[in-house]
């Protein structure tokens, strides 16, 4: 196998370890470690989260390596950090800080309207965002090792990521479904490569890691995503906007683990203090979702 | 024959996978009652270990599988499931089961750029891929722990009587031959 294969199959089966995790959204040291002690099996550092993004307004940029590297410090777990879309330096400087997974995020302004980056060309992990299967594919065609649903950031509404995952999912069933001598004009459709059509044919699924983000905010939404086929669930502003961000965490990692059992859902939604208190997608002037396609 | 395969988080289908290939019936463990299920053996599966144990410990599964573990049940476990059995974790306070004796280095290779794929000697199976993901290695062994592998002078796989754990992840390559090494071990075991 050659390197870059090598290193590419590496950084999926990073992914293929936080399964049936929760990443968190973190913007401080001591955020980290309430997110690790709470169970997350992974923080994503970022210095402001989706919701004060919005509220904010302005340009969003990567966070402070320094930021970055006081979390690397504080905590075991891995450590994602985002840049912008397009932005292949920021994502350098985030390699160049060891960092274990970039996500090439909507929720940052977008550095470059026609362009991804070229995530081939990185040796560390990219995670991406997709709105349907074309996306996905687009994504992962350019080196992405992991996708998650883009949902709507700093909304908890979770209207948007119930929208992408069941888009995906019935895309996959089509394709799925199809003859072989059919994936020649799906692939045209979707504008991607005839062979990762022919990969999703042949499997069922994604050739990577699926998770659920953008507009998670409690154990029931988290344990949504996951029947609706999410292999794990981000929650940015969700935990940190909330009441009782501590026990809001906790209760989300166990919903993600039994997310078939209702009961246990049940007592874990009692008491939690106060969800954070969220936009409907109706009243946003700006859709994050549709940066970048 | 069937195998407990620990489904609280992280890398478990593909072990799953590997015993279907194998046709070995499995149950999945994520909740207090699934442990009231039939098993001969157990998988402690990749993922990360301070999920895990967290979770073992707040969904009340803790106590009885180490109790299974120490009275003899076959187990075998991966990357975080190494962590999870050994007795000391040199680079953090946290314990979990404590029934291996072996002192291990958690994120010993470092950060995901230190991750790395190789094929090395495994005692008793031979030449096997391994693949290790922001793996743990052993620093030390205490007596009666047999190691199974090294890679660059780090000890990677060691048994102790019917645990086997390993800092990699075989259940992420092809090759199916220690699995099969394990669930040879849960079948002495049954025979005993």
């Amino acid at each position: 196998m050659s390197e870059n294969k090598c290193r590419y199959k590496l950084n999926k089966e990073l992914a293929q370890m936080l399964k049936g995790g929760v990443i968190m959204d973190v913007t401080t040291p001591e955020q980290a470690k309430i997110a690790e002690a709470a169970g997350a099996c992974a923080v994503m550092a970022l210095e402001r989260i989706p919701a004060d993004i919005r509220a904010a307004g302005g340009v969003s940029r990567m966070s402070d390596p320094k930021m970055i590297k006081g979390i690397q410090e504080a905590v075991s777990i891995p450590v994602m950090a985002k840049c912008r879309i397009g932005h292949f330096v920021e994502a350098q400087v985030l390699e160049a800080i060891d960092i274990d997974y970039i996500d090439e995020s909507e929720v940052l302004s977008p550095a470059d309207d026609v362009y991804h980056i070229d995530k081939t060309k990185f040796k560390v992990p990219f995670v991406c965002g997709a709105k349907d299967l074309g996306e996905a594919l687009r994504r992962i065609n350019e080196g992405a090792s992991m996708i998650r649903t883009k949902g709507e950031p700093g909304t908890g509404d979770i209207v948007q990521a119930v929208t992408h995952m069941r888009m995906m999912n019935s895309e996959i069933a089509k394709i799925t479904a199809m003859r072989e001598d059919e994936l020649f004009q799906e692939a045209k459709v979707l504008q991607v490569p005839y062979e990762l059509v022919l990969e999703v044919h042949k499997s069922g699924k994604l050739p990577v890691v699926n998770f659920a983000a953008g507009g998670v905010a409690t154990p029931a939404d988290a344990a949504l995503m996951m029947q609706l086929g999410a292999e794990g669930v981000f929650v940015g502003s969700g935990i940190f906007k909330s009441g009782d961000p501590k026990k809001r965490a906790e209760a989300i990692v166990k919903a993600v683990t039994n997310y078939t059992d209702a009961s246990l859902i049940a007592s874990l939604s009692e008491d939690l203090g106060e969800a954070m208190v969220g936009i409907n997608q109706q009243e946003i002037a700006l859709l994050m979702a549709e940066r970048g396609k | 024959m069937v195998i407990g395969v620990l489904a609280v988080q992280g890398a478990f289908v593909e072990h799953e996978q590997m015993l279907e290939k194998l046709k070995i019936p499995y149950v999945e463990l994520r909740k207090k009652e699934d442990l009231l299920k039939k098993y001969d053996g157990l998988i402690l599966p990749g993922g990360e270990s301070t999920v895990q144990g967290k979770l073992l410990k707040e969904l009340d599964m803790f106590e009885k599988l180490q109790k299974q573990i120490q009275d003899g049940m076959p187990v075998f476990a991966t990357c975080a499931g190494l962590i999870l059995l050994a007795e000391k974790i040199e680079n953090d306070d946290r314990q979990y089961f404590k029934t291996l004796s072996v002192t291990v280095k958690r994120n010993a290779y470092g950060r995901q750029l230190g991750s790395f794929f190789t094929e090395q000697e495994f005692k008793g199976v031979g030449v096997v891929p391994m693949t290790f993901i922001r793996a743990p290695y052993i620093e030390s062994v205490k007596e009666g722990v047999e190691i199974l592998a090294k890679e660059n002078g780090h000890i990677i796989a060691v048994r102790e009587k019917n645990q086997i754990a390993v800092s990699f992840h075989p259940e992420l390559d092809k090759d199916e031959r220690i699995h099969k090494f394990f669930i040879e071990m849960v079948e002495v075991s049954k025979k005993l």
